[in-house]
């Protein structure tokens, strides 16, 4: 069998036009890796994918037909992981599922499903960390507005749940490190990519951008958050264990107003 | 807004509800609705977490702290010489919907000190919560204090804004209570929980019938009881507990380390060391009672009063009953898996899943994440190798303590030693 790389433009859809080639040429794939990030394999043959709607859209029916609805779920929400590897780990998966007769998208024995489900379910943490931390501002124009910088690529899924919780505002999320954000305009969420003004801060309330009154809510919440705390019970290991130091930047509360 | 003034105000008033350990803000499912504001129909979320690392979900106040109850393990207790505060209506409204809109809160905790009268006192607080449904069109979770001795009317009100009702016994004995807080009587607590108990199975019952009956309390309503105030024994405090589940069907009891906050000869003095282990170690009771289909006289009863604080009571019982064991986690029925020490929920579940298509063996185990270091002497899988299970369970015991680690275990040796 023939061992080949491929490379791909890094989206959903992309990759699964990798795991159409893979059966279409019946080669062994050693490698899938985004295109841009790849790095010269000596001993083996490179083959840029293009992403064809219908390719990706033959596997993804397949795949709907032959995993359980959550194991279809876990699936998407690792790829959204970005590790490296991660590519190769679900088309073993991915090769697993389509090889056996019944759904196996739970059979934790075998390796590459427990290790989707366990990436799968840090995606899941991620994706309820940011629905905890994401701390709007609100800015002049009336636009609730937040910035992150998750660990894994999770505004995509986080969006249905601002959505609609936050229907009767208009809100903007803002991946930095990503650099693409998710604007909500009281109908209907749309990706917008901007650049953003350095003095706009992560925290506090900036006057040329945001609402008078903005600063203060955030030391009202700063305050609630010191009042509520017992000292006699004081844990910092919890503490840091629940909210890690990596997203104190954003937490209004963990800031110091100078 | 004055910012300063509702700042001072904030501050005593979170300070002085920060003794109620509810924090809960999920299973309500409310939809936002006609585009409003907010929606509770997901998991609960902790958008912040405290410095004793407590989950920060709702904004928890009291709308005063003015009382006219004198009860001794209150901190707001009439006799109390602190700074009295308390909040308009429309205060609380603004604060909790700014709050919201910022993604700080799942919604609002509101529990008041008892100013003229029980029904005085409930009567704002529903205000409150009317305004935020009705004005705001908020769907967020709020969760209201019951307050005991508070009619009936105003309890069905309530139900009808309030995701959740509470009401905390906070002492788990009638005679505790009548020491600590002479003037409350017991029947006031357990009034409006029964009011609030037939008035749910009734909206359940309307709504199946009719599509369009409102909303009743739909996430339940829980309890609260403050641990080591008084000198009641584990088995007073989850007998309690599993009456309080049973007759008026709680969704959650509450386990509070009592905090001192007074020099009351009556209780633990300032500066004692809150019993968390203990509190800890009750929450493990309460979860074996609820999910893992214990009876509590299995792991509390007469000849067993209190927990044993080295280890977790799913160990102590098995180690108990060793006769029922070791089992064959390929064969088992779920009801017994359930009672393997070291094997949680989740393993469970992932176990029954994975032993439908190989026959687990201690690797296999060990990847779904079960605690081996208990779990391998109570159970038998696709290995040859076996543990050693002739022990007697003291020896059993002491091998465990001695291979595991426990954060808990400097607190171990403190708590134990106050009683040497």
């Amino acid at each position: 069998m023939t061992e080949k790389v491929l490379t791909y433009d890094g989206t959903f859809m992309g990759f699964l036009c990798c795991v159409f080639l893979s059966y279409e040429q019946k080669i062994k794939v050693v490698e899938i890796i985004p295109a841009g990030l790849d790095q010269s394999q000596l001993f083996c043959e490179t083959e840029n994918v293009l992403t064809e709607e219908s390719k990706a859209l033959r596997v993804l029916k397949g795949l709907k037909t032959k995993t359980s609805s959550n194991g279809f779920l876990r699936i998407k929400w690792a790829f959204l992981s970005e590790e490296t590897g991660i590519e190769l780990k679900l088309l073993q998966m991915i090769n697993y599922i389509f090889s056996k007769k019944q759904k196996v998208d739970s059979d934790y024995s075998n390796p590459a499903v427990l290790e989707i489900t366990k990436t799968a379910k840090k995606v899941g943490r991620e994706k309820h960390r940011m629905e905890a931390f994401v701390r709007f501002r609100l800015t002049k124009d009336d636009i609730y507005f937040a910035i992150i910088e998750p660990d894994f690529n999770v505004l995509p899924i986080i969006k249905k749940h601002f959505k609609s919780r936050y229907a009767d505002q208009k809100w903007l999320i803002y991946d930095l490190k990503r650099k693409f954000g998710c604007f909500y305009d009281l109908n209907k969420t749309e990706y917008v990519s901007m650049d953003l003004p350095e003095d706009m801060g992560i925290s506090g309330g900036n006057l040329e951008y945001f609402d008078p009154g903005e600063i203060y809510f955030q030391k009202l919440w700063k305050e609630y958050f010191e009042a509520t705390n017992i000292k006699s019970r004081a844990n910092m290991r919890l503490h840091v264990q629940h909210v890690p130091k990596r997203y104190w930047k954003y937490l209004s509360e963990k800031s110091t107003f100078t | 807004m004055d910012f300063d003034r509702i700042k001072e105000k904030l501050e005593i008033l979170a300070d002085a509800a920060k003794y109620d350990v509810s924090c809960s803000s999920s299973g309500s499912k409310r939809k936002n609705t006609k585009k409003g504001l907010g929606d509770s129909s997901g998991m609960g979320i902790c958008h912040s977490y405290t410095q004793d690392g407590r989950c920060v979900s709702l904004l928890k106040i009291l709308l005063t702290n003015h009382c006219i109850f004198d009860c001794a393990y209150c901190v707001t207790r009439k006799s109390n010489d602190i700074k009295r505060a308390a909040f308009k209506v429309q205060e609380v409204v603004d604060l909790t919907i700014s709050f919201y809109r910022r993604n700080y809160i799942e919604g609002l905790f509101l529990s008041s000190g008892i100013f003229k009268s029980a029904d005085h006192t409930m009567e704002r607080l529903i205000r409150v919560a009317k305004k935020l449904r009705e004005e705001e069109n908020f769907n967020g979770y709020i969760h209201l204090k019951s307050i005991p001795g508070a009619s009936d009317e105003l309890m069905r009100e309530a139900g009808l804004y309030a995701d959740r009702l509470s009401v905390n016994i906070e002492i788990p004995t009638k005679s505790g209570l009548k020491l600590l807080a002479p003037d409350k009587d017991h029947e006031d607590f357990m009034k409006p929980m029964e009011k609030v108990k037939n008035e749910i199975i009734q909206y359940k019952h309307e709504s199946k019938l009719i599509k369009s009956t409102p909303k009743y309390a739909p996430a339940g309503q829980s309890t609260q009881m403050i641990v080591g105030a008084t000198g009641e024994s584990d088995r007073d405090i989850m007998y309690s507990s599993a009456f309080f589940y049973r007759k008026y069907n709680m969704k959650r009891v509450y386990y509070s380390g009592y905090v001192p906050v007074s020099n009351d000869p009556r209780l633990p003095a300032i500066g004692s060391q809150v019993p968390m282990l203990r509190e800890n170690r009750l929450y493990q009771t309460d979860w074996l009672m609820r999910f893992y289909g214990f009876d509590i006289r299995e792991l509390l009863n007469e000849q067993h009063q209190h927990l044993d604080m080295e280890i977790d009571p799913k160990l102590s019982w098995a180690l108990r009953n060793r006769q029922l064991f070791p089992v064959d986690v390929n064969r088992v029925e779920k009801k017994l898996l359930l009672r393997i020490p070291g094997i949680g929920l989740k393993s469970v579940n992932k176990i029954i899943q994975a032993r439908k298509f190989t026959k687990l063996n201690w690797e296999h185990l060990k990847k779904i994440g079960i605690a081996m270091n208990r779990a391998k002497y109570f159970i038998t899988c696709d290995s040859r190798e076996k543990e050693l299970k002739d022990l007697s369970s003291e020896n059993l015991k002491s091998i465990i303590l001695q291979n595991s680690q426990s954060k808990f275990r400097k607190d171990i040796n403190n708590q134990l030693s106050l009683f040497q």
